[in-house]
């Protein structure tokens, strides 16, 4: 079971990549060629969602804040 | 309670400013309008409201931009070659439909001159200065009391419209001393509910500037500007006519050149020549039919400016074909004399003189259009 | 195990996407400020002041006041707001051309007068907006469509300014710091510099300033990430990331 989970926001995404460089789990990567948002742009997709730490890296780096992060939270701590 | 006092014009312009709600002035250093920037330094502060000594006329000019956004009343002062680094602001201001009041304390130009009265800037000042398609009313005070109480009004106009307003005064305004009722103004400060800044309280967010890359919105906006500048060339006009109903010939000049034109109004009626005088107050809105109307009955119209000639232009769009325009100007710092005047009037209406003439070197230097 | 939310859409964008280039950082920081306004309970009483250059496009999309004005004159106007509704908190947000060319006296003097402003200074060494010209902080050798075969500086186009260095020594800095967004930890620490420099004008303490070396790949002619290691090795070379002043003192 993964400690975090992300949902990105298709339609925002210019597909940059500047999140996947900030992910250290290879969680997320961009679509396939050829597939494209509303937008016209290539966009971020996540092929291993069972290695997120919900480490929010990637929304530290994603210009159009189009992605959403949770993290589990240790009962005692929230 | 009105008090009457001694005060000189720069002095009258920034007391009025004050007892008209003025909350900012931004100044820099330029003769002849120090003694304005200095008179607020004194007594804005007194009063809790701002005095800043801007880097230049140009940080000047966006302070004013800023506290106008932000629902300020908002004033600025310069002369010539400053007025010239507020055109981009004056332009912005426009632009975005902030109000403020600029100051023109006009001195001998082109580039730095010198600090002689001149009448040179009419042009910058009511042919758009800056860039784009936009206008503003202008006002050209002969007096101390006028410019104090054209002062008041000024804000209230910028105001109404939401536009800039400017003063049009020239070194010997600005520095001479006269009585002056100072009246116990009532100024009109409307609400401002699109300005920036403060608590917003629930109310969605406000935007201030003058731009727009989507299609047709910026055509949009000139044409919403279009029906503030027409409701202003209807509404604010003011102009003074003395002795036009008789006239023979009607001298045509504004501001300290009006002065000097009453005087020789008066020695040639003395004199027995029917000489009138139109004296516009706004320079713009320029007073078209007032001018049109004389132009019916009188044949010679002088008009008398410090300058090479630049409202006479607008006085040949009113008066056309229908009237002979003969012109005298005084650039550089150059004051035209009673003495010139009258005899310009001699030649035209006693020796029936017409063509360019040019008597005692380029002193009188006469032309007829 | 219970989910909660540890990044989210600031809610002062509005839900349409932003008006910038694949990989810009405007974003970025666009995102830190509006953040930082939420958090700190700021946006309510907010001006954004929106230069001349890409962020002028920040009106399209920010749920706070924008006040945009002249190219450069961003730090006058913004002082003409503060000094007349003391209340309201003033983000003066300012590109390179903006504030290091055309604007280069505005800014020292609302710096030196420790106007109680905060300046969001982005810089991505180009002019942006107008189809990456040269701008003052181009590197030597950096390219632009003004000097095509690379900034020459011996050959008059001049040394790229340094702008915190330049404003330290003004008396009304309170806070000053440069932050780089080329990397997860660069940008973390950009929010850290903002919100002591949001905190400074809170408090009162007068001029704060943040520099923040930010990536421009369309203009750059780079790929995104091409973009980011430029950033993080040419950029921060030149331009050491730290602090500079923190309240009111030389670090």
């Amino acid at each position: 079971m993964a400690k975090g989970k992300i949902v990105v926001d298709i339609d925002k995404c210019k597909g940059c990549e500047l999140c996947i460089t900030a992910c250290r789990h290879g969680v997320i990567a961009l679509a396939p060629a050829g597939r494209a948002n509303v937008q016209g742009y290539r966009y971020l997709e996540v092929i291993h969602p069972e290695r997120c730490t919900g480490c929010a890296m990637c929304a530290q780096m994603c210009p159009d804040a189009a992605i959403t992060v949770w993290r589990e939270s240790g009962k005692g701590k929230a | 309670m009105s008090e009457r006092v001694l005060l000189r014009g720069n002095d009258a312009i920034g007391e009025a400013a004050i007892r008209a709600g003025c909350d900012c002035y931004f100044g820099y250093p330029i003769t002849p309008q120090n003694e304005l920037t200095a008179y607020m330094a004194r007594h804005m502060p007194e009063l809790g409201r701002i005095f800043i000594q801007a880097e230049s006329e140009i940080a000047a000019i966006n302070m004013v931009y800023g506290a106008s956004a932000a629902g300020a009343r908002a004033m600025t002062s310069s002369s010539g070659p400053g007025i010239s680094l507020k055109q981009e602001g004056i332009s912005f201001l426009v632009g975005a439909e902030l109000p403020a009041l600029i100051v023109n304390i006009c001195r001998g130009g082109p580039g730095l001159g010198n600090i002689a009265p001149s009448q040179a800037d009419y042009f910058q000042a009511c042919k758009g200065g800056g860039h784009g398609d936009y206008r503003m009313v202008v006002y050209a005070p002969a007096t101390v009391q006028e410019a104090a109480d054209l002062t008041v009004k000024a804000f209230d106009v910028a105001d109404r419209y939401r536009n800039p307003v400017l003063l049009l005064g020239d070194a010997i305004l600005g520095q001479m001393m006269e009585p002056v009722e100072i009246r116990p103004y009532a100024p009109n400060r409307p609400e401002k509910p699109w300005a920036v800044g403060g608590k917003r309280q629930g109310r969605a967010p406000n935007l201030i500037n003058s731009l727009s890359l989507e299609e047709g919105v910026v055509e949009e906006w000139n044409w919403k500007f279009k029906a503030k500048f027409d409701a202003m060339r209807r509404e604010e006009g003011m102009v003074e006519k003395v002795n036009t109903e008789d006239a023979d010939l009607i001298l045509v000049a504004y501001g300290t050149t009006s002065r000097i034109c009453r005087a020789v109004m008066k020695r040639a009626r003395a004199q027995g020549l029917k000489v009138g005088l139109v004296r516009p107050v706004t320079v713009w809105p320029f007073p078209y039919a007032v001018l049109r109307e004389t132009a019916r009955k009188t044949r010679e119209f002088l008009v008398v400016e410090m300058s090479l000639g630049q409202m006479i232009e607008d006085v040949k769009l009113s008066v056309l074909d229908h009237a002979a325009i003969h012109f005298h100007g005084r650039p550089g710092g150059g004051i035209p004399t009673e003495g010139d005047i009258l005899e310009i009037i001699e030649h035209v209406l006693v020796r029936r003189r017409t063509g360019t003439v040019t008597t005692r070197g380029s002193v009188i230097d006469w032309t007829i259009s | 195990m219970e989910m909660k939310i540890v990044a989210e859409r600031t809610k002062l964008w509005a839900d349409k996407p932003s008006p910038y280039c694949p990989g810009c950082g405007h974003g970025i920081v666009h995102r830190i400020v509006c953040e930082l306004l939420e958090e700190m309970g700021l946006a309510d009483n907010c001006v954004f002041m929106a230069p001349v250059g890409c962020s002028i496009l920040a009106y399209t999309f920010l749920n706070v006041d924008v006040c945009q004005p002249a190219h450069g004159r961003t730090p006058a106007a913004a002082t003409g707001i503060k000094r007349y509704r003391p209340d309201t908190f003033v983000v003066s947000y300012q590109g390179d051309g903006d504030l290091a060319a055309i604007g280069t006296a505005e800014i020292v003097h609302a710096a030196s007068r420790g106007e109680n402003i905060t300046t969001v200074f982005v810089n991505n060494a180009i002019y942006g907006m107008t189809g990456g010209q040269m701008a003052p902080t181009t590197l030597p050798g950096q390219k632009a469509t003004t000097c095509p075969d690379g900034r020459d500086v011996k050959a008059g186009m001049g040394y790229p300014i340094r702008v915190c260095e330049l404003l330290r020594s003004l008396g009304g800095v309170a806070y000053l710091a440069r932050t780089t967004v080329h990397d997860a930890a660069g940008a973390i620490q950009t929010k850290r510099a903002m919100r002591k420099a949001f905190e400074t004008q809170v408090r009162g303490e007068g001029f704060s300033l943040v520099e923040v070396l930010s990536p421009c790949p369309v203009n750059w002619g780079m790929g995104s990430l091409e973009a980011l290691r430029f950033v993080g090795e040419n950029m921060t070379a030149y331009y050491p990331p730290g602090e500079f002043k923190v309240s009111g003192a030389e670090v």
